[in-house]
This record gives structure tokens, sequence and C-alpha cells, in this order.
């Protein structure tokens, strides 16, 4: 950094000599800006500018066709006195990110752990593991659904061979969540990669110093694989947490025409607030509901990082 | 003296064989949970090539006994699929092109120019990441409904040139391995920041523009929420759309709605075999800056 700004003072003095009407700083200073304005624009236009629509939004009736009548806290009392199925949608949600992101972490860093072990053919199994993580989309879902039917499907086929009868899946409101689970379980290899990654940069002299004092293999892992990938598992756990709050498609998908399953147990959060704006277009209180989500969210990233320092990692030097 | 040495000797080679015990065992458990993980491909493809009788046989088979290949025929024919194929095909196109040339833009002016407020805005940046997008769903909606772009494909192509948090996070990672020595050397010569980034920076980060491109891809090629959302004339479905309309109207079909399924991942697939190094490579990339 330092040797730059240096040259970076030689070369203005050098403009200013010629061009003295605009300074080089400036000049610097405006393309500076000419190069982040798309992001700018972006964040006004998608972004910010829509927050604002949307927490004002919050506060009215608005519903697209009438005009915005500022109606207070209306839409956020509705929540707690007027809609039943906001708290079963809350209840499916959490249920899905208690279960599904501590199984995806531990799943993922089980799996990079085995993949470390210096075995042939690494590269191969780590394609494989990856591969269903880049599958998404609605072809993916409607995959699943053929795997989960209860009779021709190939988890139950699977199941027997093992003596187990298997569930009804998506059409028993008690194993509907846990078949989305088993989904994103598929494609733990996109977790495993970071993972990975992060166990390749361990440094093998630690490992050695540990066998020399007669560490066994769990003590190792225990006290430096786990250690040195804290940093990693805390991203991961903040990430998935995130993104397991919004699970939306899979239920809208894998629901017959998008009525959130048996019972109501594919009824997320999002899809409510999805049915709300634009079923039956109560914007106003979908609104409402998205900074509800929005909280949550954030509430809980926050207690990620204030607890981030109790089991964190951080190999101060090892930065780049 | 010589019995600790022995001792030793068969310590260490003990130590051996259980490593390869290990290694061995791993390796087992390794390639069932590789067939475990494929399974699911390898049934896709053969219940899109089975009878509807045979898939309703009970045990299921894993191969099928006759070929249906005529499946394929049959549910292509079933809708305009060429149509929808052709229509995902110009809105990913699009798309990667505006995250490749918005994104790489911006990362160059967040890493290698100084202007004030450059750490406060990429903070921002970082932030945006954490915003769920359902908060800016519904007056997205309105804003393009209020300048009729409903049933367009603006509202899912353009927000793609006003760059993206994460693809303009990961390329200045990249951006920022690159020495500033070779721009300050090209400002010497008189060159501008605009050709910097286009002659010098952009070429020297394929790698990372490449992993940007196949993200996007396969992000606009399986984006179902925008088209969901904001279209609703038949003729300009993508293919993600009329799946979900496929997945209606041929209920239980399952051998047609396998053999849509396949053919809309099959794009994926084929780029991920095809251009693996830049998934891992992006994903690296976006690890090593966690630590």
């Amino acid at each position: 950094m330092q040797p730059t700004l240096e040259q970076k003072q030689k070369s203005q003095t050098n403009i200013k000599s010629k061009k003295p009407k605009i300074p080089f700083k400036q000049k610097e200073q405006l393309q500076g800006y000419m190069f982040v304005a798309p992001w700018i624009i972006g964040f006004v236009v998608f972004l910010a500018g829509p927050l604002l629509f949307s927490l004002y939004g919050s506060f009215t009736n608005f519903n697209i066709t009438s005009t915005m009548d500022f109606i207070g806290l209306d839409n956020y009392k509705r929540m707690f006195t007027n809609d039943n199925i906001i708290w079963i949608s809350l209840g499916n949600t959490l249920y899905y990110v208690v279960i599904s992101v501590p199984l995806t972490t531990a799943g993922a860093i089980l799996l990079a752990v085995l993949l470390n072990q210096g075995i042939r053919g690494m590269r191969v199994f780590r394609t494989i593991y990856y591969l269903p993580a880049v599958l998404s989309g609605v072809g993916v879902y409607l995959l699943w659904m053929q795997l989960l039917s209860p009779s021709s499907g190939l988890v139950n086929t699977l199941l027997s061979w093992v003596g187990i009868e298997g569930p009804s899946w998506l059409a028993d409101p008690a194993w509907t969540k846990p078949a989305l689970i088993l989904m994103k379980m598929w494609s733990v290899g996109g977790g495993m990669l970071l993972y990975l990654a992060s166990l390749q940069s361990v440094s093998p002299s630690l490992y050695e110093a540990a066998e020399i004092d007669g560490a066994s293999a769990f003590q190792k892992f225990r006290h430096i694989t786990l250690p040195m990938i804290t940093p990693v598992i805390f991203f991961d756990i903040v990430t998935s947490t995130i993104g397991a709050f919004q699970i939306f498609q899979e239920g809208y998908v894998m629901s017959k025409s998008g009525d959130g399953g048996p019972a109501n147990s594919l009824v997320f959060f999002n899809l409510h607030m999805w049915n709300k704006a634009f079923e039956v277009f109560d914007m106003g209180y979908a609104m409402a509901m998205s900074w509800i989500l929005f909280i949550i969210i954030l509430v809980l990233t926050v207690i990620n990082l204030k607890l981030a320092p109790r089991w964190v990692h951080y190999e101060g030097e090892d930065q780049k | 003296m010589s019995l600790a040495a022995q001792t030793k000797r068969n310590y260490f080679q003990s130590v051996k064989f259980k490593k390869r015990l290990v290694k061995a065992l791993v390796t087992i458990i390794l390639i069932s949970g590789s067939l475990l993980i494929l399974s699911p491909i390898w049934w896709m493809v053969s219940t899109s090539l089975k009878s509807m009788q045979e898939i309703m046989t009970y045990p299921p088979t894993f191969i099928p006994e006759e070929w249906h290949f005529e499946n394929y025929i049959e549910t292509i024919h079933k809708g305009p699929f060429l149509r929808y194929t052709l229509n995902t095909v110009l809105i990913t196109f699009c798309v990667v092109i505006g995250n490749v040339l918005a994104n790489s833009f911006i990362a160059y002016g967040f890493s290698k120019i100084a202007f004030k407020g450059r750490n406060i805005l990429f903070a921002i940046v970082l932030v945006t990441m954490m915003i769920p997008g359902f908060v800016t769903l519904i007056p997205q909606y309105v804003l393009y409904a209020k300048l009729g772009w409903l049933n367009t494909y603006l509202p899912l192509i353009l927000p793609a040139f006003f760059g993206s948090a994460f693809y303009i996070f990961l390329l200045r990672q990249f951006y920022l391995t690159i020495p500033n020595e070779l721009i300050e050397a090209a400002k010497m010569d008189g060159a501008s920041h605009l050709y910097i980034w286009w002659k010098i920076i952009v070429p020297l980060s394929k790698p990372a523009i490449a992993t940007v491109a196949i993200f996007s891809f396969n992000g606009a090629w399986n984006d179902f929420l925008g088209p969901l959302l904001f279209i609703n004339d038949e003729r300009l479905y993508t293919l993600q759309l009329a799946l979900q309309v496929f997945k209606g109207q041929n209920d239980t079909q399952w051998n047609y709605l396998m053999a849509g399924s396949l053919m809309a991942l099959l794009p994926v697939i084929l780029i991920f075999f095809l251009f693996q190094r830049y998934f891992i490579e992006g994903m690296n990339l976006s690890a090593g800056s966690k630590g």
C-alpha cells in the first residue's frame, strides 16, 4: 500500500504541473465513483428504494390497486391476533432451519475430513459429491418428488433393503419436512468444498507435532482440525441459516399447486408471505411479514456474531 | 536396549498398518457414499426411459426392462419446449453478459482505485448480502408493474447489469491478488483506468471471470422465482416455469416428468463437467477469505 501511495503522489505532482485545472487526486476520485456507479445506481433502484417503500408499505393497507392508506401497526397486530397460518409457517421454518443447518454443516465437515485423508481418487470423489450442489431448480424438485414416491421411489426402495418400511414422505404431514431436509442433504457437497479448501490449508507440521506428542486421531481432530476450520464453520452457519430461513421454492413446487402440502406442513414463512402478496394481494401485510423475517434474521446474525469470539479461532498471522 | 528398539519398530510398523487400514476404510465409505449420491441421477435417467406400467410395478427396477427412448420425443411434443428453451437461452445469455461486465467493472473500482468512502461503500456491499430477497420482492414487483415491464424479460435481465454483491466480492478478492505495480506502471504510460481495466485486468482475471460467468449461468438457467413472478404469458415461459406447469398437467406421468427434468438439467451437468475447475476455484476464492 505504501509504495503505491508514494507513486501516486509522484504522478500526481507530474500531472498537476501540466494540467493545473483538474488535480490528479480529484480525477482519480471521480474515476473511482464512475467504476462503482453501476452498483450505486442498482443499490438505490433495486434495494434501498424498495426497502424504504416496503418499510412504509408495511404500515399501510396497500394492495397494488388501492391508494396506500396509513394504518399504523395494524398489519403487525394482525399477525398476532388474526393469522394462525403465520405461526404454523414460522414453526415450519424454524423446524427446517434448526434441523437442516446443523445436519448439513456436520455432514459437510465429515465429508471434507474423509476426503482429506490423502486417499487415491480424491478429485473424482470431490467431483461426484459436489455435483448435486450445482443442480437446482424445478427439475431437482421433480426428481425428488419421484425419489420420495412412497411405493415406486428410490428412497423407500433403498430403505426396504435394510428392512425399513419407509414413510409416505411428501404425503404425510409428519414427514414432509424431513423429506426436504433429506433433499438438502443430497447437496451437502457445496459446503464440503469450502471445508476441504480450508482443511488443505492447515499446516501438516501441526499434525506432525501432535503425533510426536502421541495424540490420537480424535484428539488431533478435536484440538487441531476443528479449531483451524472454525472460521469457515462460522461463515457456513451464518450464511446457511440466512438461506434456510428463506426457504420458499421447495414448499411451493413440492406441494400440490403451491398449497403448502398436507396439513399446512410445507407452508414456510416466505410461502405464506408469497400467498398473501400475490394470491390475495394483501401486500401491506406481506411487506410487514417480510420485515419480521428480516428482523429475525438480523437478530440471529448479530447473536451469531456475538457468540463467535467464544468459539471461532482466528490465526492472527495466518491471514493473507 | 535392543528390546526397546524392537518394540519401537513394531510400533511404527503398526502405525503404518493402521494408517493403511484407515485409508482403505475411508475409501470404502466414500465409494458407497458416491453410489448413494449418484443413484438419484441414475434413477432419473432410468425412470425417464420406463413405461408408466413398469414405473408402477413393485419392487421398482433399477434398469428399465424396455428402453422407451420415445418418451423424450413425446415429452418434447407435449408443449413448445423448443420455444421455452430459446427463451431461457436468451435470458441466460443476457444475464451472464451483464454479470460479467458489470461486476468486473465495479470490482475494479472497489479494489484498484482509491476514492473517498470506498470502504464504507464496500461494507454496504457486504451487508446487502444478508438482506432477505423477499423484503424487496413486493416493491420490485410494484416498480416493474408501474413501468409496464411485467411480461417482459427486463425485470429478469436488467438488474444483472448493476452488479451483484457476491460476484463483486468474489472478483475483488481476485483483483487484490493482482499487483498494484502493474496498474501504476500502466498509469505512468498514460493509460486510463478504463483502458487498464479492459486491457490488463480483465485478461488477467479470466479464471475468476469464468467463475462468475458459470455461477450466473447456473443462477439464470435455474431461476424460478423471477419468471414465476414477472412472466404470465405462456409464450414467454422459461424452462423452469414450463416444468412447473408441466408438473401440474402430468401429475403422475413420472417418465415424462423425469425426461423433462433431465433435459432441463443437462446443460448444467455438461457445464459442470466441462468447467468444474472454475466452480471449485470460485468456492476456494470465497473460502480463502473467511480466515
